[in-house]
């Protein structure tokens, strides 16, 4: 025990100050070192000035050694579609106006979104229905997409965020997480929503296609669809399927921030807000809350009669 | 109770059901086959999908949600009889606590379960606990069902530790392994002041705390169809209305299951006449409640008959669905309380067939509530099959809607072939505070 304590006593101050010297000594050096090569290289390529453009639109001008090249996730892997997905696109606040006086029923809109989502004849994103209000006012035909609210009943209950509201206003469903419990179909007013009962009719072509959030596609059993307002053509700069099939001028979709909408068949690009108030546009279902991103324009001066054989299904809803 | 009982007459009466005998394996033969065939019906479902069903894209919750509903309401009965009863010293009600008990372990159990069988992705249950969203009343649902089934099972099993060590003095023939079981739940008891104060007090805790849970399960489910803007569903009564609804079908479910307890397990002279009155009586005044409920959920909207509102309760009061609904509020509520306020109908048989008219109908109700008003969105059901716009159940669904109902009986059968139905140590202590 005694000879263990006399141990450390050898070592002497002298001595400790000694080594410590030689390893100050030697880090000063070293580091010099470094610094000297690090100048030299900066000497070297000084004045190779690069101007890059940030994600937030700022222009900057860096030395062009310490630019590094970003490595993109690859576009059509399943987790940047998903992160992409999710998040939306920033700065953007998605509308849509559809001008129930010239919507004849084509259904142009229901088969290319049917087409582009891979979804059963029955099943409807967007659906155009016979309205009637009450027995004396006339029956029209009214395209009815997923409403996009504000304050979306749908994403609220959502037990696991399968579905979510994004920045730019559009509401998706991720059926990557979905449980199927079916509850936003439950608390959805507009009937917006569907299921995927069996196994979906694509579903063996898409088999090794990655999920892609914004078109909802491979769609799979057992999980919510619902209207994306196209978000994977919206990211490419285009007009929504349905919009754009649209032969009869119905559809106007466009930014609110903008305030402008473009029609899907004229490509006329007219102001937002102008064009309710010249028309009297409303939303459906305010008294609910739900603040819709789909306006509407009533159903005044149609060139095109409602049909005689739509009146009974159309009155079936009268109460 | 007769007086002609002795401690060692209480105990071998008590607990002479715990035993293999020929009627109990034929019983759990028959529910095994039958929760063969459902269970492949299930299988079924999980291969093609919820397709299997007569649910669309309009009516997307049918049977199954109903019969989670149901499930919960029955369990509810627990916490009526063992801790309202129980805390207002309610005597009589002591041998029926821990037939309430397993009542209700076994439907908030198998709840949980029916709900599961709801789901298009039940392997992604689990999501609902790694992407958790507190604004969701599934979330609440889950949280509050799951603290329902914990303090259940304790409000089973403490009651339950003097009557283990009963139990293990007792099966001297036993297995020895079987015999160690109930040695080992038995915690070591023996009837010490000390230990016998613990399980007074916990169990008194364990009363009071399940109140509010109690409430909390069914008020929730209730928010389920609450939180939504549906006719029939938007309404601001429907927690008290669910809750009030819950303890008519757990009393009348408490009473069957006595009648059949009784008579099976020679009972009589536990569960006696007076027994049966003072449930009878008890069924009264919560279907009276729950009447009262009834006329407010359907009598104010329908003095206003607002657009959908007149929709949605002209086909329960005449349409399509007038058959079910008068069914259920004359047959389900109405004549069993008038037939039971009469003294001879609260006799064992008379409140067994009043009482399964009663759970039959408390089953239905909960249909009622969920299917038609699926069937009357606010915008015309259109361009899809017919078979969407009307709901009408599939053989398959029905089997499936079956398979938890089986499953319910066997855990009841099964607990009350293990454990005591009627508390013996209880039991005993009254018999000598009455001597």
């Amino acid at each position: 025990m005694s000879e263990k304590e006399e141990k450390p006593r050898k070592k002497t101050r002298r001595e400790f100050l000694q080594n410590l010297g030689i390893v100050g000594v030697g880090s000063i050096l070293a580091g010099s070192a470094i610094l000297a090569g690090i100048n030299y290289d900066r000497r070297k390529t000084a004045g190779q000035r690069v101007k890059v453009l940030t994600a937030e639109n700022e222009l900057l001008e860096i030395e062009k050694n310490d630019a590094t090249k970003v490595v993109k996730a690859s576009p059509e892997s399943f987790t940047y579609l998903q992160k992409q997905g999710r998040e939306g696109l920033a700065g953007r606040r998605f509308v849509m106006v559809i001008d129930l006086s010239k919507c004849r029923n084509a259904r142009k809109c229901m088969a290319a979104c049917n087409e582009a989502h891979h979804l059963r004849p029955e099943q409807h994103h967007i659906n155009v229905l016979k309205m009637q209000e009450s027995v004396d006012t006339p029956a029209y035909y009214m395209p009815k997409p997923c409403q996009h609210c504000d304050n979306p009943p749908c994403t609220a209950v959502c037990p696991v965020d399968a579905t979510f509201k994004r920045q730019d206003g559009i509401v998706l469903i991720d059926n990557e997480r979905c449980i199927g419990c079916r509850f936003c179909i439950a608390a959805c007013p507009y009937s917006a929503r569907v299921f995927n009962w069996a196994e979906p009719i694509h579903s063996l072509e898409d088999k090794d296609t990655p999920y892609n959030v914004e078109l909802n596609v491979p769609q799979r059993k057992g999980t919510i669809s619902k209207c994306l307002f196209s978000a994977d053509r919206l990211r490419e700069g285009k007009l929504p399927y349905c919009v754009s099939a649209c032969p009869n001028g119905v559809y106007y979709f466009g930014d609110e921030n903008e305030d402008a909408v473009t029609n899907g068949t004229t490509k006329e690009t007219v102001r937002f807000k102008k064009l309710l108030e010249d028309n009297g546009g409303y939303t459906l279902m305010p008294e609910l809350g739900t603040h819709p991103r789909v306006y509407y324009l009533p159903p005044k001066g149609k060139e095109y009669p409602f049909q005689e054989k739509d009146k009974e299904e159309a009155a079936e809803h009268l109460g | 109770m007769s007086t002609n009982l002795n401690t060692e007459k209480i105990t071998s009466d008590l607990l002479k059901s715990i035993r293999l005998n020929k009627s109990f394996v034929l019983w759990m033969g028959f529910l095994g086959t039958a929760l063969l065939i459902c269970g492949y019906a299930y299988f079924l479902q999980l291969r093609d999908g919820l397709v299997v069903t007569g649910l669309g894209d309009y009516v997307s919750w049918g049977l199954y949600i109903s019969n989670f509903v149901f499930f919960v309401a029955v369990s509810l009965i627990g916490m009526l009889i063992s801790a309202v009863l129980g805390l207002t010293g309610q005597k009589w009600s002591e041998p029926l606590a821990r037939i309430a008990e397993i009542i209700a372990l076994a439907f908030a159990a198998v709840a949980g379960l029916v709900i599961v069988m709801d789901m298009g992705h039940p392997e992604r249950l689990l999501n609902v606990f790694i992407y958790g969203r507190v604004q969701s009343p599934i979330v609440w649902d889950v949280t509050v069902v799951t603290i329902y089934i914990l303090i259940s099972t304790l409000l089973l099993y403490i009651p339950l530790i003097p009557d283990f060590k009963i139990c293990y003095d007792k099966f001297d023939k036993m297995h020895p392994a079987l015999r160690n079981i109930y040695k080992v739940l038995s915690l070591n008891w023996n009837g010490t002041i000390e230990q016998k104060k613990i399980i007074q007090q916990s169990i008194r805790a364990l009363s009071i705390f399940i109140i509010p849970v109690a409430l909390a399960i069914h008020t929730v489910t209730s928010w389920l169809f609450a939180s939504t803007s549906r006719v029939g569903w938007d309404s601001s009564v429907f927690g008290p209305y669910f809750v009030t609804g819950a303890f008519v079908a757990g009393t009348a479910a408490v009473a069957i299951a006595m009648y059949f307890y009784r008579y099976n397990y020679k009972l009589q002279d536990y569960i006696t006449e007076m027994h049966f009155d003072k449930i009878g009586k008890l069924l009264v005044l919560v279907s009276l409640v729950y009447l009262y409920f009834n006329l407010n959920e359907y009598m104010v909207p329908g003095y206003k008959l607002k657009k959908f509102d007149a929709m949605h309760l002209h086909e329960l009061f005449v349409g399509r669905h007038a058959l079910t609904f008068w069914s259920v509020q004359i047959l389900g509520l109405i004549l069993p309380i008038i037939l039971l306020v009469f003294k001879p109908f609260r006799k064992p048989l008379p409140l067994l067939l009043i009482s399964i008219m009663v759970l039959v109908g408390a089953w239905f109700k909960r249909y009622i509530i969920v299917s038609p008003t699926m069937e009357h969105p606010f915008l015309p059901i259109q361009n899809v099959p017919m078979n969407w716009k009307i709901y009408s159940p599939t053989t398959t669904e029905i089997l499936i809607t079956i398979l938890p109902m089986i499953l319910a009986l066997i855990i009841i059968t099964v607990l009350s072939k293990v454990i005591p139905i009627i508390p013996v140590q209880e039991t005993i202590e009254h018999m000598e505070e009455n001597k």
